[in-house]
């Protein structure tokens, strides 16, 4: 198989990244001051992330296409403002998640950022719902940077004036080296930040100059503890074709109207899990002490029944605590029920926690 | 001063008399990233050459922990347990894991000095 690398690669590697291969293509794990400092960083000041492996995915059209993409995403799209972004998932009749994504829509038509390990198979499976009808661009000649944390937009408005005016969930394009940029006011932190869509070209100097003006290049490791700490899913492992948003306690993700209506795929199952409630749900687990929960570890009840599974768990560098996210019967999903995680053979005590582990400090303007 | 040995599984011993005090090399420590647990075996409990004696967890994964000799371990190092960042400030002295007395010397004579430990760790890069 090629191994993928993006355009900031050699950038990674002068600031001395240690690599690891995640959905086809070689990315940085950390940098040399390791996976605390750099989680630290970005709460703290402002965290760079590549992202390029994630898919730009461009679709061209008008009224139509909006009325088509509804009949996709459980989200309202005739009534998106333009530069509006939406968070959504691409799901199968049952309701099972192919992938979750943003939804933004731009002057002519709508943009979707996908999972690196979804994007290809999201692209054949958008091309045949949408019939082949509309211009689609998969762009590999774009790559994607994050700026996060409470410095992010002291430090791109220095470079990029007029920034700080974006509201959460919004975007707007600007300019660059004489070329446009599209900048949208999101991220997966839990802080404050945007994502820049940047031609591959001049994608290093950019960076460059984010460094410079105080940011931190952060890897994937950092990236999984700062979402962990925010509640955040992580596609394959929180949620995946077997689960769906119901169950993965995104409800709030779908439109009411859309819930209302319906008319797009799975939402038979929705509705039927909305009004009868579901078996499992996703739910944050505190344990007690130190110990470590990763993926696959089984949740016990007090009276030993086995009644779930952790999807990810690590140790949240800002809660100054281990946390997990995982699956769990129903029924003792209250948030502070006791229960058990067996870990090496020994049973550990653990509770239900809300979620997120860590308070989120976006911007005002939030809309959901 | 008594010399300290190396194993293949990164742990470093140095004996006193019939003690010896176990942990984990700072090569070890470089490829685990940020310690953030750690796990001791029981004061009292009996261990084997190469059996299991502990893990140790960073940010990115579990590690089980060898002991390099067999002994009973007679103390636990508590402040890694409490604070296991200790681990990678000072893997090779403060942050010592645990002190066995130990059964039979020659299960020292398999382990590798610190030029041939410098020498292995280099080489195999893990």
């Amino acid at each position: 198989m090629e191994i993928k690398k993006t355009a900031l690669n050699l950038l990674h590697k002068k600031q001395g990244a240690k690599f690891v291969f995640f959905a086809g293509y070689e990315m940085p794990i950390q940098y040399s001051g390791g996976i605390i400092e750099e989680h630290k960083a970005t709460r703290e000041k402002a965290g760079i992330f590549d992202v390029s492996h994630m898919g730009q995915l461009f679709i061209k059209g008008e009224n139509q296409l909006a009325a088509d993409l509804e009949k996709i995403f459980p989200v309202d799209l005739k009534n998106i403002l333009l530069n509006q972004s939406k968070y959504s998932f691409l799901m199968n009749e049952d309701a099972g998640i192919h992938d979750d994504l943003i939804i933004t829509k731009i002057k002519d038509g709508f943009n979707i950022v996908l999972n690196a390990g979804c994007k290809n198979s999201d692209f054949k499976l958008l091309k045949e719902l949408l019939n082949n009808k509309y211009e689609m661009n998969l762009r590999d000649d774009l790559s994607l940077i994050a700026i996060q944390g409470p410095k992010a937009c002291e430090i791109l408005e220095k470079i990029i004036p007029g920034i700080s005016d974006l509201k959460f969930m919004n975007g707007n394009s600007f300019t660059y080296k004489g070329e446009s940029i599209y900048i949208t006011r999101s991220g997966y932190t839990g802080e404050d930040g945007f994502e820049i869509s940047i031609k591959n070209e001049i994608a290093e100097i950019f960076v460059e100059k984010l460094l410079k003006e105080g940011g931190k290049l952060i890897g994937l490791g950092a990236r999984d503890t700062l979402r962990l700490e925010a509640g955040l899913c992580l596609y394959g492992h929180d949620m995946d074709i077997n689960k769906s948003p119901v169950e993965a306690n995104l409800k709030w993700a779908m439109s009411k109207n859309r819930i209302a209506e319906g008319g797009f795929i799975g939402y038979q199952k929705i509705k039927s899990q909305l009004e009868n409630g579901v078996k499992r749900i996703r739910v944050g687990i505190k344990p007690e002490g130190r110990i470590i929960a990763r993926e696959k570890t089984t949740i016990f009840s007090e009276d030993n029944k086995s009644i779930g599974e952790i999807t990810s768990g690590t140790f949240g560098p800002s809660v100054k605590a281990p946390v997990a996210m995982g699956y769990i019967d129903n029924s003792f999903s209250k948030t502070d029920t006791k229960v058990f995680l067996e870990i090496r053979g020994k049973k550990y005590p653990a509770t239900i926690s809300n979620l997120p582990f860590y308070k989120k400090s976006y911007v005002k303007g939030a809309n959901k | 001063m008594s010399e300290v040995k190396f194993s293949k599984e990164h742990e470093w011993i140095k004996l006193e008399v019939d003690i010896a005090t176990i942990g984990i090399t700072k090569h070890a420590t470089e490829m685990l990233g940020d310690i953030v647990f750690v796990e001791l075996p029981e004061k009292g409990s009996s261990v084997e050459k190469d059996g299991n004696a502990g893990v140790v967890e960073s940010t990115k994964a579990a590690s089980d922990v060898y002991t390099p000799v067999s002994g009973e371990v007679i103390e636990c190092n508590q402040s890694i347990v409490d604070d296991p960042a200790k681990i990678n400030t000072d893997p090779e002295n403060e942050a010592w894991f645990f002190k066995l007395k130990i059964k039979d010397k020659t299960e020292l004579d398999s382990l590798m000095n610190k030029e041939e430990y410098d020498k292995f760790a280099k080489d195999s890069g893990n």
